[in-house]
């Protein structure tokens, strides 16, 4: 119905043509120290009404190669070699050779190639509302007056499922959530009915149903319009759901492309088959996991209607007292040698749960006992500050995010060495202890004498794991403690910590937003939503047989790495009215 | 918006009394009473007091009553609009305090409003082109703004004007307006003398709010929304103006508001130099000469005006920027 | 397998992007293992503007603390035959022979103003040296010297190399000495700020509720007083009977009291995202005292922040003494201060017949750009873990 506003737009093409061909793409960026070559010599094809994936961890180019396509890059990158060619009806234009400032490659931007990013909070401009910007495109790229374009707009917040477009056009992106900020982002996108959608990672900042819905709009969309999407990615699973070919990456190069498929199943190069490993890996239990104590053994840690009610002052004198149930009456027990997972979405209160049990964030009501060695109990949420202080000797905490949880300021030996020497150790002895267990989380003992900004993301996670296992703990509240890690990272961590449970006789209370991680790694789950644990089970029952609609609505969320066991498209869908 | 804005208001009520009551303890701090220095300096010019003009004043002002009673006297006078007498002037302090307010705000708002001309399209570039030639010179005139004190700027374009051009620059009218009625030649005139007050006053501030134009835009410059609107196909000066431009207007609108204090602190030290018909000389010999109702009545009435003109400016920023009614 | 098995297993074939991209720093061992301090020193030594500020400003003080024996003469030594008299310059030679000199003045009476002035007389030679013998003088209270550095060689000779004021003082030596006073107005002042500022602004931050609202609630009153009219009527009421010491304080306690308040937001500011930060929850963790969180885990992340701040506060006192002085409600003679010295360059027909009464002006000039430079520096140079 629009097609004829957006002019030069080739009709009645054949699905499979090819639209975007990039052909040895190298892009460099000229750095104080150097050149940095994040894309070398990189080929790839998207066809009309067809999905490319190209996939890759942090590093690997992939968003690079996503912006020069559309002559974007950052200062001080630039092109150095290869050709973009964008085919139409008529004629082929390669981008390469344009001026990235002229207005034919204007022209071409957000009109026949448009694109979404990945921080759907951010990538929309806070103050100007939400109508404006996506009216913006069609302002620059077409000839519709102001009535038109307004009319538009909310026809396409229609398409993009935002409910009561006509008011919300009129809305400040700061008062969406971040679903329906994505989904505006793409009504921008899809503004002028481009030939080609390309995504930046467009699900990662999103909670799982909210990417399965995401995903699913891309396809509908994609389906109706025959447009060629580049969908860039770090999740396997994602790109088993949606491509139709794939383009591994890696280092800035092309390692591997091909038709999912092909990729899947009978991958050629190792980087590759070690990405599909570690997320089929986390498809199953842990081979090495031990088995589960039985329902007699003593219980480490019981928690009962522990509750948390934020109160924030609004309104006039801040006498509208806001009041934010962050949780509602959660109540477990973890067994001696357990791991208890905790799963849940953004908001869903299971950091707070995690943190209230170790009384970093105070409780505002419930009750959580802690049984010591001798099988004594103590009430936690009764302890003052000192007698909290002698159990962190005993429970202790691991962080998700290993760069602010490391004090820049202070070596490994120091970092790891702290809780010891807040025992009362001896220098000696700390420093034999810290070589142990730097050993143990399996770093040369030679690091000691460096800062934490000497290592990797990895590295970094494994010194917060020898730190919490300093003082010989008996439970660890395990916060997304891999979240921050690349996914064959994961495994290992995983691994790592499998390998310490057995080692140390350790309890694990494991907070995590994903539920692969926690069948991996954990005995029972327990499914939080909005503050309340709707379901606790054994980990095999809870994902073979969920009982809560919730849960099962969050299962079938999670994207399969495996193209052939599709199944987003078949979910279950949670709607509110279930639950109440 | 409108909760915000009586908010604002209402947080305004206890900074306005904290200022009633520094001024007052301003009228209060030198030894005595001002009735006593009146009556000293009418006797010392060989005045006649009578005993009952004194009880009248003294009643009054309340002064033989306690501080607490002196102070609400003072504060019920003033807000009747009864600001004291001034034995400097012989003449109650509102007859002289309004005219030489009106100017004092009239300068500082001239230099406000040069600060913003000049800072903002300065700022932009300097973000827009960091660490070129332009953006080196402007941030090392901008840190010699900072450096230089507004009296010694004052100092030495007089020095100039006076040795290269031969006459003095100084006050707000030529001598034939001095006393003239308001009129439009009078008013040309006055805009005549007011540009070398105003750029004096504003360099400093310049100088500081060029600094901060170009750290918010380079902020907002790498944000993401930029590269959305990249992609969209936005001219890059169409881009710059509409977005990062636009965020980064908020931080400087609430600067300039906060520059407000300063420009009146300048103009008041700036004004003493040149020798200008506004509050800065007055204050200074009612505070030498312990003309204390006046000097409090001016620090008074330019702190609540100065705390007004933040309010407006923080009502402008709640009104470029959605997101602070919404909080 | 052990993990250290697995580790060794890794190497072998890992195509993780761990395994083979360096962390940023990892490549020399130096940086791996530099300290915080270490760090902020590389990186500030990059900033050369602000490298040579530092040494302008070390030696600014430096001049100070030894004014006495670096000022020609006595500052407060009067003579009646050289009033305005002009800058003389140093010649080397004198008829080809190596002699430093300076000239003589004579007097000109100007026929068109009837004024008496100085000229620079070429006949008269006066011989110049460093080290040079001069009238006994108490050097910084502790002991007699009679040497300056530089001089007449024959003591009570005219030497003025930036000219004499209204009753014939060397303004060169009057510059030298108000460093002192002004310079470490600014040092005082500063330091009052840093106990007022980290105390309510730690207070605030760290206790947080009301005593929050009510300390922000103070700053936002002492910002929007105009600062010049009420420390006009602050320092209005100093009696005028006061000793100069007295004084002195009074107006560097006026100062700091209303230059606190970028401090203590500052403070408030690193305090409260740092209460959050994840590395001091694991200090507490950690079974670290509060005392241990506070000094160990947080203080040190945000001390050299403090640091810039403070250097970056010390000219904007400087300004405010000066500003005061000039005014004449400030400091006032027989101290010597920068201040002091521009109020002698009040009057504009002063300075037209003296324009080297506004080098005081320069010497401000001088010493506020290089603190502001060198603050610059240090603020950039002060979270080296950024970028």
């Amino acid at each position: 119905m629009i097609d004829a506003v957006c002019q030069g737009r080739p009709m009645h093409d054949r699905e499979d043509d090819p639209v975007l061909e990039v052909r040895g793409l190298s892009t460099t960026f000229d750095l104080r120290t150097g050149p940095l070559h994040a894309v070398r010599d990189a080929s790839f094809t998207v066809r009309r009404g067809r999905t490319l994936c190209i996939v890759g961890e942090s590093g690997s180019g992939k968003s690079v190669a996503a912006r020069s396509i559309l002559r974007i890059v950052p200062s001080p990158g630039r092109i150095e070699a290869g050709r973009i060619l964008l085919h139409g009806v008529d004629r082929t234009t390669d981008l390469a050779t344009l001026d990235a400032r002229s207005p034919a490659m204007r022209a071409i931007r957000g009109a026949r190639i448009s694109m979404i990013f990945q921080e759907p909070m951010s990538s929309l401009s806070p103050v100007h509302r939400i109508g404006n910007q996506i009216a913006e495109s069609l302002q620059l790229h077409t000839a519709l007056d102001k009535p038109a374009r307004r009319a538009r707009v909310i026809e396409l917040l229609r398409q993009v499922e935002i409910p009561e477009p006509e008011e919300a056009v009129d809305r400040y992106p700061f008062e969406y959530s971040g679903g329906m900020r994505q989904r505006a982002m793409i009504a921008m996108a899809l503004a002028c009915e481009p030939d080609v959608l390309i995504a930046d990672e467009p699900t990662t900042a999103l909670d799982v149903t909210t990417q399965a819905e995401i995903l699913d709009l891309i396809a509908r969309l994609q389906a109706d319009r025959g447009m060629g999407v580049m969908f860039i990615t770090h999740d396997m699973g994602v790109v088993a759901e949606i491509a139709d070919e794939v383009c591994v990456m890696f280092r800035g190069e092309v390692v591997e492309s091909g038709p999912v498929d092909g990729i899947f199943h009978a991958a050629k190069h190792p980087y590759t088959r070690m990405l599909i490993g570690s997320a089929a890996k986390l498809e199953n239990r842990a081979a090495a996991k031990p088995p589960a104590p039985g329902a007699d053994a003593p219980p480490i840690l019981v928690v009962e209607c522990l509750s948390k009610r934020f109160r924030a002052k609004k309104g006039l004198f801040g006498r509208r007292a806001v009041v934010t149930d962050a949780v509602r009456d959660a109540s477990l027990t973890l067994r001696r040698g357990e791991t208890l997972g905790v799963v849940g979405e953004s908001g869903s209160g299971k950091t707070t749960l995690g943190r209230m049990v170790l009384r970093v964030i105070e409780p505002s009501g419930g009750r959580a006992t802690y049984f010591d060695a001798a099988g004594t109990a103590v009430e936690l949420t009764a302890l003052d500050r000192k007698g909290l202080r002698r159990l962190y000797g005993e429970m202790r905490m691991i962080f998700q995010d290993p760069m602010s949880s490391l004090n820049p300021r202070m070596t490994v030996e120091q970092v790891i060495g702290e809780p010891l020497r807040n025992d009362g150790w001896r220098q000696r002895a700390i420093q034999d202890r810290v070589a142990e267990l730097l050993d143990l989380v399996g770093l040369p003992v030679d690091v000691m004498e460096r800062y934490p900004h000497a290592f990797s993301g990895g590295q970094r996670q494994r010194i917060g794991i020898a730190r919490a296992l300093a003082p010989e703990p008996r439970l660890i509240v395990a916060d997304e403690a891999t979240s921050a890690l690349d996914v064959s990272l994961r495994a290992q961590v995983l691994d790592l910590l499998l390998d310490i449970q057995r080692r140390m006789d350790l309890s694990f209370l494991f907070i995590s937003h994903d539920i692969s991680v926690i069948r991996y790694f954990c005995d029972r789950v327990a499914v939080m939503r909005k503050g309340e644990i709707v379901e606790l089970g054994p980990v095999d029952r809870v994902c073979e047989a969920p009982e809560h609609p919730y849960t099962r609505a969050l299962l079938s969320a999670v994207p399969r790495p495996d193209p052939r066991a599709r199944r987003l498209g078949a979910r279950h869908r949670y709607v509110e009215e279930v639950a109440s | 918006m409108l909760a915000y804005v009586a908010r604002r208001l209402l947080y305004m009520i206890p900074t306005l009394f904290l200022i009633s009551l520094v001024s007052f303890a301003i009228v209060q701090l030198p030894p005595g009473d001002f009735l006593d220095s009146y009556i000293s300096t009418l006797e010392a010019a060989g005045g006649d007091v009578s005993s009952r003009e004194v009880e009248l004043l003294r009643a009054r002002y309340a002064l033989d009553g306690s501080v607490f009673e002196q102070y609400f006297a003072w504060m019920g006078n003033v807000l009747q609009g009864d600001f004291g007498w001034s034995f400097m002037y012989q003449r109650p302090v509102e007859d002289v305090l309004w005219g030489r307010v009106g100017l004092t705000f009239l300068i500082s708002l001239a230099s406000m409003l040069f600060v913003y001309v000049v800072a903002f399209p300065i700022g932009v570039y300097s973000a827009v082109r960091k660490y070129s030639v332009g953006d080196y010179a402007f941030t090392f005139l901008g840190f010699l703004g900072l450096a230089v004190p507004n009296f010694l700027l004052a100092l030495v374009l007089m020095y100039v004007s006076l040795t290269v051009f031969g006459q003095s620059v100084g006050g707000l009218f030529s001598p034939e307006f001095q006393d003239a009625p308001w009129s439009w030649a009078k008013l040309w005139d006055l805009l005549a003398h007011l540009w070398i007050p105003v750029a004096i006053i504003g360099t400093a501030s310049t100088a500081g709010l060029i600094r901060v134009m170009r750290a918010n835009l380079l902020d907002e410059l790498s944000k993401p929304y930029v590269e959305t609107a990249r992609a969209k196909g936005l001219s890059e000066r169409r881009l710059l103006l509409k977005y990062p431009v636009r965020l980064a207007l908020n931080p400087f609108v609430s600067q300039v508001g906060w520059e407000l204090p300063a420009l009146i602190s300048g103009a008041a030290i700036t004004s003493i130099v040149l020798n200008l018909p506004t509050t800065g000389p007055v204050l200074l010999t009612a505070l030498k000469s312990q003309d204390m109702y006046l000097a409090g009545s001016f620090i008074l009435i330019l702190s609540v005006l100065t705390v007004i003109g933040t309010l407006i400016s923080d009502l402008l920023l709640a009104w470029l920027d959605p997101r602070i009614t919404y909080e | 397998m052990s993990a250290q098995h697995e580790a060794a297993a890794r190497d072998e074939h890992d195509w993780s992007v761990e395994a083979w991209r360096p962390a940023p720093d990892q490549r020399t061992a130096a940086s791996a293992t530099a300290s915080q301090w270490r760090l902020m020193w590389w990186k500030f030594r990059r900033h050369r503007l602000a490298m040579v500020s530092g040494v302008v400003v070390i030696v600014i003080y430096l001049l100070a603390l030894f004014a006495d024996f670096v000022a020609p003469v006595d500052p407060n030594l009067t003579s009646t035959r050289h009033t305005y008299a002009p800058p003389q310059s140093i010649g080397l030679f004198v008829d080809g022979a190596w002699l430093p000199h300076v000239n003589g003045y004579k007097v000109e009476i100007d026929p068109i103003a009837v004024r008496r002035t100085f000229v620079e007389d070429p006949e008269k030679i006066v011989p110049i040296g460093l080290f040079v013998r001069s009238e006994p003088y108490e050097f910084l209270g502790l002991f007699t010297l009679h040497t300056r550095l530089i001089g007449p060689l024959e003591p009570g000779q005219p030497f003025y190399l930036l000219g004499a004021d209204r009753l014939g003082r060397d303004v060169l030596s009057r510059i030298l000495h108000g460093a002192r006073v002004s310079m470490s107005i600014g040092l005082v002042g500063v330091a009052v700020s840093l106990g007022l500022g980290v105390l309510l602004g730690g207070i605030s931050g760290y206790h947080g509720g009301w005593v929050d609202d009510a300390v922000q609630r103070l700053i936002e009153l002492l910002k929007a007083i105009p600062t010049i009219p009420l420390w006009m009527g602050l320092a209005a009421a100093i009696p005028a009977t006061w000793s100069p010491l007295t004084v002195y304080f009074a107006i560097t306690v006026l100062i700091s009291l209303i230059g606190w308040t970028s401090l203590a937001r500052e403070v408030r500011g690193r305090f409260l995202s740092m209460k959050s930060e994840d590395f001091v929850t694991a200090a507490r963790l950690d079974r670290a005292s509060e005392l241990r969180v506070i000094m160990r885990h947080m203080a040190p992340s945000f001390v050299s922040h403090i640091i810039a701040t403070l250097t970056l506060a010390i000219p904007a006192m400087i300004l405010a003494e000066t500003a005061l002085s000039f005014l004449g409600i400030g400091l006032r003679a027989p101290v010597v201060s920068w201040g002091v010295l521009l109020q002698e360059a009040q009057n504009v027909r002063a300075v037209a017949t003296a324009p080297w009464l506004l080098t005081p002006g320069l010497a401000v000039v001088i010493a506020v750009l290089s603190l502001n430079f060198l603050g610059d520096g240090l603020r950039d140079a002060a979270d080296p873990y950024a970028d």
